[in-house]
């Protein structure tokens, strides 16, 4: 159990900083922020998932996945509007809109899936 | 404007943004896992597509750009802030291309090889957020 969380950490690490290595290089800021919503955390978990309990189960969190990803359309639209009109610092405005992220993710789940 | 890539910028980085951003994925990563496990892949896979990384992410984009204009003499505060504001324009954008590589692994998974599947869903990912990005910037 904990070589299998180990190991889930260190590829998710690993995947996701070379992402943000990515992003960081890229100019402009705008194409940039694209890496930003890189599939890094799927591309590590779903090959995880995949390898411990088989396709069909990866399947269905890949479904759920187009949720999430349109909590975050929802999520980075929102810390765009507030960061460009207010005064508010950006982690605490980026950190307390994840909050609309889990509504949001939370609540299309129960609309479309119960 | 044309899209640069510029290998200064790893230089600039100090290790404990490459280390903060190691841990936030790993993090993530196993968050992920332990979700999935105890509520099951509906649940889990919302999480699949969670900003965690985001903030930091922002952050440090607010951070060097307020360092560039501080160097140059300016109170650079708000200047970061769009920086950021910006970076998050361009991830609203990218969540199209997360969505289509979402569809796509759900798709093929059952029926392609893992790797293969993976392969074509970043392709997808990759081929829709450079195409939406440049359709946005000719008609903004």
């Amino acid at each position: 159990m904990i070589s299998e969380l180990l190991l889930r950490f260190v590829i998710g690490g690993i995947v996701v900083s070379m992402f943000a290595m990515l992003g960081s290089a890229l100019k402009p800021k705008s194409f940039a922020g694209l890496i930003g919503a890189a599939p890094s955390v799927a591309l590590a978990t779903l090959s995880l998932t995949v390898l411990k309990r088989g396709k069909p189960y990866a399947a269905v969190e890949a479904q759920s996945m187009i949720l999430g990803a349109l909590a975050f359309m929802i999520y980075a639209w929102l810390v765009c509007r507030l960061l460009m009109r207010k005064r508010y610092p950006v982690l605490r405005t980026t950190s307390f809109a994840l909050i609309v992220w889990l509504v949001c993710a939370l609540g299309l789940k129960l609309i479309l899936f119960g | 404007m044309i899209v640069k890539f510029d290998l200064g910028s790893f230089r600039s980085t100090k290790r404990s943004e490459y280390a903060t951003r190691f841990v936030f994925g790993g993090a993530v990563t196993v968050l992920a896992g332990v979700i999935a496990d105890k509520f099951g892949p509906r649940i889990g896979g919302l999480f699949l597509a969670f900003p965690a990384i985001f903030p930091a992410t922002a952050s440090l984009v607010a951070k060097h750009q307020r360092e560039k204009k501080q160097r140059a003499g300016v109170h650079g505060e708000q200047r970061g802030r769009l920086a950021a504001g910006v970076d998050a324009s361009g991830t609203a954008i990218g969540c199209l291309g997360l969505i289509g590589f979402a569809v796509t692994a759900w798709k093929l998974l059952p029926h392609v090889p893992l790797w293969d599947s993976l392969a074509l869903a970043t392709g997808i990912w990759a081929i829709l957020v450079v195409s939406v990005w440049f359709i946005c910037r000719r008609l903004l």
